[in-house]
């Protein structure tokens, strides 16, 4: 398990978390507007490498608007702009000259609803390392076999690669979809409620695979599912909306921690089921 | 960690290093310079409608353009007065404005508002059909059918009028008054609807006093778009109009709208001519007369697709 | 609404029923009249020798292959200089640009576009295509004339195919670090191009039919011979239906008829086609 640093939260505003180790991804006083609206404020958090850390919340709270920093994903929405430093691996990945597409490669993205594309499983994991420009049948093999095992699913569709992607059910959809992530080597998986559309079994099924795969990547994870946030995650972040709307980070700590001991009020109401 | 390469390097680039990918902004711009393509081939049109049309308005006055009634193209000197061709014009667009507004949108109400929609389904390929119906076809048919009819029906010397005309491009509009009106009767929100059978209305006061009055800028764009269509249309005018060159005085006149007045011209004007720089004013004319139609149509248009959606 | 005697605002309104009901059988008879009259009048013209012939003495005996042929390669050129243009104005509008003045303006363009009567693109492309790049009355000028007359069809039909495409694609794509362009190219337009194919059938349909122009940049009544290379003059059907039916006294009436359904089974088949491609589309 990694070093964690233990919470310190400022009551007035922000909780403010430095781990003792080097983060993977860091954000220091990001704010994020949509056109007039504050959607995210404030919020500042580190996360170290090979972690699984949860971002929870009430709906509504800029959870998703959150984790789309972290790979740029909200520069497709027109009207959003962003203010603070968002650092990966050191590097500001918003000043000019960063290459986006590099990003996202590093940096992959799991969404909500399964969203695998309309074409065979097989190309369905290939189509990002296709991209990138490997055009040899025997690697492709070898990324598809090694990413669909990594994805807890290979088992299961082995024998139908040439299947379409939507011919398969939602939790094997959504491992589809985190196999296509896998294929092209990234460092860090962002998930976007990963299971909120998957029953109980599918969803344990993902929470192993996570676990799996926190040994080597660094995952984020956004969760409705307090249970969800507990079981898997070593860090967890608690965020509301402040009177103004805007989602504001109330505590960042040690998962257990946070479900045990926490330090503020409202992130106990929470979690004991009290509001949201 | 992996066991299969990375070897093509990309994956371990910096972020900062970034590839130029040289390939990518090549077709952005191409694509970019496409995106510009309707409005460069707009103005191209109107461009050329310019640089060939005035040479005609500096040679004739354009108050003796527009309003002079003779059109003597190869007489020494020859007179360029293109009024016959614009009431022609006026003319056909009138009569099938007339006819095609009521019964277009009649259909319109009757599709949206009380066929069952299986019915309404059925008629709405014919409407289709209708609509890709070739120009030349229709004056064909109103070359060989209906012209015969006009004659005897009305006792004239010759079955080729603005009124054969008229009735012709009065179904050649029909089929975007039709689906544009349709359109705007279903957009009504059904509360609308609702509320007034609330208040013990019968259907048809339902929908003469809700429907169609909500529905009314997106009718009134109907109709827009269909006299843009009169307007413009060419074959079936200058196959059953008639071409006569005098100034028609009623609609069973045989006349000569200016589309026709350009098709049957454009042949036998000298390239560079005078004829030639008429017939390009002509056009230029046409153009922005549509130009304006359609543009308060797409106006209307807008504000009616806003009406229920923004509010 | 005051309580009046029911009676009579029923008797209105089964009256009004009545008038709506006669409105829209005045918009379909007349079609199908037409269609049923077609195929009766040209049915007995439509033999062998007919669709695979050439025009013989003076075009009141023999066929029409040329100018079918004409049509054809008319239908193919407009669509192979409208559509991809077409397509790459779809996605700029699409993907490339946000809400502004310019891209209102270009749509208000389109529109504007669409609206210009074909006589007027006739006009442009005699002055551009005929005179200007100096092409002559050749296929390849009716092509290229016809095309900026489709244009407006094949951008807005590709826009809105393009926008049709979910936009969970685009994100799953882009989250794997694969670049915008290889998006669009490997996951959009292959998810629009059914609706992109539509409109490119319905162009080449309404193309098929469009005389006014191509009378202004040079069809030809008669041509010796069947068009070989894109400077040739050309026959086409309208302009033939135009011909026999308007200019040519003495035409035997099978003749014109035969014309007439030769085209409208064109138009109507390519109409269809489109159909089904937009009817199979919408399964998947
Ligand atoms: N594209 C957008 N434009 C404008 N406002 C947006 C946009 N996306 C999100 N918002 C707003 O920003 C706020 C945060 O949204 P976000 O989706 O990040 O919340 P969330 O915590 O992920 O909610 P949920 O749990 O329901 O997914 C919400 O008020 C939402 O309405
Ligand atoms: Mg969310």
């Amino acid at each position: 398990m990694n070093q964690v640093s233990m919470v310190t939260v400022n009551n007035k505003n922000n909780a403010n978390v430095q781990p003792e180790g080097e983060a993977r991804l860091r954000m220091e006083n990001v704010n994020l507007y949509y056109g007039e609206f504050h959607a995210v404020k404030d919020i500042s958090l580190d996360i170290s490498s090979s972690s699984i850390t949860a971002i929870i919340g009430p709906s509504g709270c800029g959870k998703s608007s959150l984790l789309r920093l972290f790979n740029r994903m909200n520069d497709l929405i027109p009207s959003a702009r962003i203010e603070g430093l968002v650092e990966f691996d050191g590097v500001d990945i918003y000043q000019p000259g960063i290459d986006v597409v590099e990003l996202r490669k590093r940096v992959g993205m799991v969404f909500q609803k399964p969203n695998p594309f309309p074409m065979s499983i097989y190309d369905n994991v290939c189509f990002g390392p296709r991209r990138h420009g490997i055009r040899n049948k025997r690697a492709l093999d070898d990324i598809v076999e090694k990413s669909l095992i990594q994805a807890a699913l290979w088992d299961e569709v082995k024998d139908k690669l040439d299947q379409s992607g939507l011919s398969i059910s939602g939790g094997q959809q959504q491992r589809l979809c985190i196999a296509r992530v896998l294929a092209v080597e990234p460092e860090v998986i962002l998930m976007d409620e990963p299971c909120s559309a998957l029953d109980p079994i599918a969803t344990l099924k993902i929470e192993d695979l996570m676990r799996t795969l926190s040994a080597s990547y660094t995952i984020v994870i956004v969760t409705h599912n307090m249970q969800q946030a507990a079981r898997v995650s070593d860090m967890t972040a608690f965020l509301m909306v402040g009177d103004d709307r805007a989602g504001m980070l109330v505590e960042y700590g040690q998962t257990s921690e946070i479900f045990t001991n926490p330090k503020n009020k409202k992130t106990e109401d929470y979690i004991t089921g009290r509001f949201g | 960690m992996f066991p299969f390469d990375r070897s093509n390097g990309a994956a371990s680039g910096s972020l900062l290093s970034a590839r130029p990918r040289w390939g990518e902004k090549i077709i952005e711009k191409v694509i970019f310079a496409n995106g510009m393509l309707a409005i460069i081939v707009l103005l191209g049109v109107l461009f050329i409608l310019l640089r060939q049309g005035i040479p005609a308005l500096v040679e004739t006055p354009i108050h003796k353009f527009l309003f002079g009634t003779a059109w003597y193209p190869v007489s020494d000197p020859p007179t360029f007065g293109i009024l016959p061709f614009f009431v022609a014009t006026m003319w056909v667009t009138v009569v099938s404005t007339v006819l095609a507004v009521p019964i277009g949108v009649g259909a319109a109400i009757f599709l949206a508002e009380i066929a069952p929609r299986k019915v309404a389904d059925a008629v709405k390929p014919i409407v289709e059909l209708l609509s890709g119906f070739p120009s030349v076809v229709m004056g064909f048919i109103g070359l060989v059918l209906l012209s015969p009819w006009i004659q005897n029906t009305l006792g004239l010397n010759t079955g080729l009028t603005g009124i054969t005309a008229g009735i012709m491009l009065a179904m050649m509009s029909l089929p975007i008054i039709v689906s544009v009106s349709e359109d705007a009767l279903r957009a009504v929100p059904e509360d609308f609807r609702q509320a007034a059978y609330g208040l013990g209305s019968t259907r048809w006061e339902v929908i003469w006093h809700v429907c169609v009055p909500s529905a009314l800028s997106g009718i009134s764009a109907a109709v827009m778009l269909g006299v843009g269509r009169a307007i413009g249309e060419t074959m079936t005018v200058l196959m059953v109009a008639g071409g006569a060159l005098a100034l028609p005085e009623l609609p069973v006149d045989p006349m000569m709208p200016m589309t026709a007045a350009i098709a049957s011209g454009i042949g036998n004007a000298v390239q560079g001519g005078p004829q030639y720089h008429a017939l390009f004013a002509i056009g230029l004319i046409l153009f922005l007369l549509t130009l304006f139609v359609n543009l308060i149509a797409a106006r209307v248009l807008e504000r009616q697709k806003r009406k229920f959606t923004a509010g | 609404m005051e309580i009046k005697n029911i009676k009579s605002r029923y008797l209105t309104q089964r009256v009004a029923i009545v008038i709506l009901a006669v409105s829209a059988l005045l918009v379909i008879i007349p079609v199908i009249g037409i269609i049923i009259y077609m195929i009766a009048n040209g049915y007995s013209s439509l033999n062998w020798e007919f669709l695979t012939a050439s025009p013989a003495q003076a075009g009141k005996a023999g066929g029409i292959l040329p100018a079918i042929l004409g049509t054809v390669y008319l239908m193919l050129g407009t669509i192979l200089f409208a559509l991809p243009v077409g397509i790459m104005a779809g996605v700029y509008l699409s993907e490339y640009t946000r809400a502004n003045w310019l891209t209102r303006l270009i749509n208000m363009a389109i529109i504007n576009l669409a609206g210009v009567p074909s006589i007027v693109f006739g006009l442009f492309g005699l002055a551009v295509f005929v005179l200007g790049l100096n092409l002559g009355m050749s296929l390849l000028a009716a092509s290229l004339t016809l095309a900026a007359q489709a244009l407006a069809m094949t951008i807005t039909t590709s826009r809105e195919a393009i926008i049709a495409v979910p936009k969970e694609y685009r994100e799953g794509s882009l989250a794997i670090g694969v670049s915008k362009w290889q998006t669009i190219r490997h996951i959009v337009l292959p998810q629009a191009s059914p609706g992109i194919l539509t409109g490119a059938i319905l162009a080449m349909s309404r193309a098929a039919g469009e005389t006014a122009p191509i009378i202004v940049v040079g069809a030809a009544f008669l041509v010796g011979g069947l068009p070989v290379s894109p400077f040739d003059r050309f026959m086409a059907l309208p302009y033939h239906l135009y011909t026999v039916s308007a200019h040519i006294p003495g035409m035997p009436g099978e003749i014109k008829w035969g014309v007439a359904l030769v085209l409208i089974a064109m138009v109507l088949f390519f109409n269809m086609l489109a159909g089904i491609v937009r009817i199979k589309a919408r399964k998947r």
